[in-house]
């Protein structure tokens, strides 16, 4: 059998079903923006974009689109009832003030003991960025990553220490990447998932730390 | 007191070589366009500018960036889909960076407003962000030392003012405006409209009056 690789889509589509109802989620720029898309109403989910607004969704209305009401990628969005704005420091408050369940990353790199780098590849000639990643990375109750398992060159991203410059320590506690979703306890990676047709053996292969299987213990649960 | 003018040539005029100028904006939404094209045609060299992003489409920034006044931006994401204009010239070397998490450049420009001598934030801690920077261990957690962000001039961009200059903002374009407003020595707020005193209920109003010194009409910005 193949390897039932998850394509982007399907990696978002993933993370939103696995974000518990009622909560308050921030989505990072890039892959995890599109978790938006497959929320669904009854999970009754405010998200929250760095650039100052609380409670909205994808452009409902293109008739309505508003180029003062953007989320955290630019994009064009739409007010729920009950939203509301603010300003940047009250934004950032909801953040670093420990208010916010869930934030949702892209990463180049996540260690065994929770370090993310997302903000800066190292190269010389780069302009680095970080906007609101590292607020994120250590103010979010629970960090979520989605990226791919390993780069184009076939390195693996999930290392036992990173090589990429750090956006926050100890800070991730879930990855869903096209292969598998891990969960990052004291320490350790847990393999929680994994796509058909792929062996324990071949995903350990392509992670640069050592892994451990929790498929058939009992579902390991984020506290929130 | 009547704080809306005119004539914002000659408020511009005032802003002197070398100026730290702070610009409301996340990417376009909330970017005073119209106050920074003006500022361009005045001219003055060697700024530094404090906004979240650097170059972003081809209007405002990207084009004070283009102008080569700008000697240093102090921002969080300079990055954009839509602009090259910053990359191209702090590859070139034309223009100088000073990267700031996001978070911690809201609350450095808040400090700066709030008379505050520094602030301890747990953001960038064991990061690039915090090489050379004191620490301090309190409660279990770890923070960095961070000073204020103050400016000499803040351009904002607000929906209605009234003369006395209190504000308020559209949407998401609220984002740095009101920090702003406070850090810097000299605010001038680009809005859409114009109202009397009083039309503007007390409780909708988000930056008072007293953090702002110039106000003009979108439409009077020749």
């Amino acid at each position: 059998m193949t390897i039932q690789k998850r394509t982007r889509e399907q990696i978002v589509e993933k993370v939103a079903q696995d974000i518990p109802t009622s909560s308050f989620v921030n989505l990072g720029i890039g892959l995890p923006t599109r978790v938006a898309g497959y929320l669904k109403p009854e999970q009754d989910i405010i998200l929250h974009s760095e650039n100052g607004v609380l409670g909205f969704s994808a452009l409902t209305n293109p008739e309505q689109a508003d180029d003062d009401l953007i989320n955290a990628g630019k994009e064009l969005v739409s007010m729920l009832d009950g939203g509301s704005f603010m300003n940047s420091a009250d934004s950032f408050d909801i953040m670093r003030g420990g208010h916010l369940d869930f934030c949702i990353m892209g990463a180049f790199q996540v260690a065994v003991n929770g370090d993310l780098a997302n903000w800066h590849t190292g190269a010389l000639d780069a302009v680095p960025a970080v906007g609101g990643a590292m607020d994120l990375a250590v103010g979010a109750r629970c960090v979520y990553v989605c990226m791919e398992h390993v780069t184009k060159n076939g390195e693996p991203r999930i290392v036992e220490e990173l090589t990429y410059p750090i956006t926050g320590k100890n800070c991730v506690d879930r990855i869903y990447t096209d292969l598998c979703i891990i969960e990052l306890k004291a320490n350790q990676a847990w393999v929680v998932e994994m796509v058909d047709g792929l062996s324990f053996e071949e995903l350990q292969q392509q992670t640069g730390c050592k892994l451990l299987d929790g498929r058939s213990t009992e579902k390991l649960k984020v506290s929130v | 007191m009547n704080k809306i003018t005119q004539d914002i040539e000659t408020v511009l005029k005032q802003i002197p070589d070398g100026a730290h100028i702070m610009t409301s904006g996340f990417g376009l939404a909330g970017q005073p366009i119209e106050l920074i094209e003006a500022l361009i045609d005045i001219g003055p060299k060697d700024l530094t500018i404090i906004n979240n992003n650097a170059a972003s489409g081809d209007r405002g920034l990207t084009n004070l960036l283009l102008s080569g006044l700008v000697k240093k931006m102090i921002c969080s994401f300079p990055r954009a889909n839509n602009s090259k204009v910053f990359e191209e010239l702090y590859k070139a070397g034309k223009v100088e960076l000073e990267l700031v998490p996001q978070g911690n450049l809201a609350c450095r420009i808040q400090a700066a407003g709030a008379g505050l001598g520094a602030i301890f934030t747990p953001t960038g801690f064991g990061t690039k962000i915090a090489e050379g920077k004191e620490t301090r261990h309190i409660n279990g957690k770890d923070y960095v030392l961070e000073y204020p962000i103050h400016a000499d001039y803040a351009l904002i961009y607000g929906k209605q003012a009234d003369q006395w200059g209190n504000l308020t903002y559209r949407k998401a374009a609220r984002n740095f405006g009101p920090l702003m407003a406070k850090a810097a020595k000299i605010t001038i707020a680009q809005v859409h409209e114009i109202v009397e005193l009083g039309d503007l209920d007390p409780e909708i109003i988000v930056t008072p009056g007293i953090f702002v010194q110039h106000v003009v009409k979108v439409g009077d910005i020749k």
